[in-house]
């Protein structure tokens, strides 16, 4: 579609990889030289107090923040920037638009449009960025919503329904892309307890498929189940990473152990 | 409740607490109402033979009709140019932004009857309308006063300010949306204005129509002032003509002023419907949401869940 050939998709190629990604607001780093690699379908779990940086590192992945210092590539291709010899260039809106296509993300507060209805808010990236026709748009919509079990639901307004079922269809809308990687920024903690569940269900199901994934996240029985790589932040630095059954049962850090045993 | 329900208490009835000086205030309006009523029914001045002789005019109706397209030509011109101009103010790059402000700052700052009056010397001001390569021999050449009549000139006249106007309501509506949504559409791979047009306009929307409502109301008043560029077949014109002809304004003034009330009622009526739409499917949404989460997984209720979609789902 961009004339530039795409690096052949080989499974040396990692999903994600950062290489000591840095990021400042201001005067304040969020982020200081975070390395991490995410091979094809993996599943990373991000864990660690509030205001560590997870879900800026997150929203770094799919440059909806732009990443100060380091190297961050999704599949083989710089996020936000052109490399061209020695030099490094800004990337053009609607190339940075295109790498977004492929990275599906989820958001703690689901923001569904409350003007369309579940299977509009589906169908309306492929529809409008795809060129997808109306009719299949939304047959493919309504696959995807009984696939997250909301069949039923398809026709009604996001305020009409339940957080995990908005939810649910925000995970829909953007697998509705066809997405290679999927980000998911704290996707239960806006959530009723007794709707976090269902949530969980679903992203556990995506996981099983294939899905690569990176999930910020606070649900430690997730990561243990789920994740094949747990990374625990703190003040924007990675502490401590690893398989996550290890991880939490044996921490080795002593800002690990703080943290787990409030939240576990 | 008790079950048995015997030992209900028995109701309030107790004597009404007096307020004698409303009824004293209400009644001394009234009777003050009645007097003025009654003394202008009778009075010369007013004219009403005139009045009711004038009030269906074939010149006054035609006169209304120009007020009423004055009206909607304005403000659709003043809607569009807001909607543009809204979109430079919160632009990204300092000159559009600066452009944009410059253009408020003028408008909004001088008074709606000088511009009018500005508009009418225009053809003084630029005498033609050139097209070419500034300080070449133009390709094409029209003479200013033969391009656009009186009646245009008074359409863009009221429509460049109202667009001022219109321009911060439309901002105040794209700044109520959350940013959350505008993220949304970012991370699906939309484009800025495919975001604006799909996803933070329509919901903008919500914010933006009653206070229009409003400057549609203050546009049909604000017409009367056309006289500036000097524009006549309005109703407010064509009343004073008629008046001057006959050598009594009092009544032209009160057939004006019957049309101009006609037309804002009207008006009035149209924008509580469209206000009431609108709070409505904020408020209702807002309780939905509670009784879905009640009722997540029970498939009963969500049956009744769905019919209160259908009835909600075609006011939006």
């Amino acid at each position: 579609m961009t004339g530039i050939p795409a690096p052949a998709p080989t499974a040396e190629v990692p999903m994600v990889h950062a290489d000591r990604v840095s990021k400042s607001f201001g005067s304040l780093e969020v982020l200081t030289s975070i390395s991490l690699t995410v091979n094809r379908g993996e599943v990373l779990c991000l864990v660690g107090p509030s205001g560590s940086g997870k879900s800026t590192f997150l929203r770094c992945i799919n440059h909806l923040e732009r990443v100060d210092a380091g190297r961050l590539m999704v599949d083989g291709e710089l996020i936000g920037y052109v490399e061209r010899g020695d030099k490094l260039y800004e990337m053009h809106p609607k190339e940075a638009a295109r790498q977004r296509r492929d990275i599906g993300m989820v958001f703690q507060r689901f923001n569904l449009f409350p003007h369309m209805t579940a299977v509009e808010n589906v169908a309306e990236a492929p529809m409008r960025v795809k060129g997808i026709k109306k009719d299949e748009a939304h047959a493919r919509a309504r696959e995807l919503l009984a696939r997250v079990g909301l069949a039923s639901r398809a026709d009604a307004y996001p305020a009409h329904l339940s957080g995990g079922q908005q939810q649910r269809v925000a995970i829909a809308r953007a697998l509705a892309m066809d997405p290679k990687l999927m980000l998911f920024d704290e996707p239960t903690s806006a959530l009723d307890p007794e709707l976090v569940g269902e949530v969980l269900q679903v992203m556990k199901q995506l996981a099983e498929s294939g899905m690569t994934m990176i999930v910020v996240t606070h649900e430690m029985g997730f990561a243990r189940e789920v994740a094949d790589q747990l990374v625990f932040m703190d003040g924007g630095v990675v502490v401590e990473s690893g398989d996550p059954r290890e991880v939490l049962g044996n921490p080795q850090h002593q800002r690990t152990k703080a943290f787990l045993s409030k939240v576990l | 409740m008790s079950p048995d329900g015997a030992d209900a208490a028995e109701p309030i009835r107790a004597i009404r607490l007096k307020h004698p000086g409303r009824i004293i205030f209400a009644i001394v309006l009234l009777l003050a109402l009645a007097l003025f009523i009654i003394d202008a029914a009778q009075r010369e001045a007013y004219g009403w033979d005139n009045f009711a002789k004038y009030i269906f005019d074939r010149r006054i109706s035609q006169a209304a009709l120009n007020t009423l397209l004055l009206t909607i030509y304005s403000m659709a011109i003043a809607i569009v140019l807001g909607v543009i101009l809204s979109v430079m103010r919160l632009s990204d790059n300092p000159v559009v932004k600066g452009v944009a402000w410059l253009y408020l700052w003028v408008f909004r700052g001088t008074p709606v009857y000088v511009q009018l009056a500005f508009w009418g010397l225009i053809a003084t001001i630029y005498s033609t309308i050139d097209f070419g390569i500034p300080f070449m021999e133009p390709w094409l050449s029209f003479q200013t006063k033969n391009v656009i009549d009186v009646f245009w000139l008074a359409v863009i006249g009221l429509a460049l300010n109202e667009a001022a106007y219109m321009a911060e309501i439309v901002r105040a509506g794209i700044l109520s949306v959350d940013k959350g949504q505008e993220e949304a559409a970012t991370a699906l791979g939309m484009g800025w204005l495919l975001t604006m047009r799909r996803v933070v306009l329509p919901q903008a929307m919500r914010i933006i129509i009653p206070p229009t409502g409003n400057e549609v109301i203050s546009m049909l008043k604000t017409t009367s002032l056309v006289a500036a560029v000097p524009f006549s077949f309005d109703l407010y014109g064509r009343a004073r003509d008629i008046a001057v002809e006959i050598f009594d304004p009092v009544p032209l003034l009160l057939v004006a002023s019957a049309w101009y009330l006609l037309f804002t009622s009207i008006l009035m009526i149209g924008q509580y419907f469209l206000e009431r739409r609108f709070s409505r499917g904020v408020g209702q949404a807002r309780d939905t949401r509670r009784v879905g989460t009640a009722t997540d997984a029970v498939p009963t209720i969500t049956g009744s869940i769905t019919t209160a979609d259908t009835t909600e789902g075609d006011g939006r």
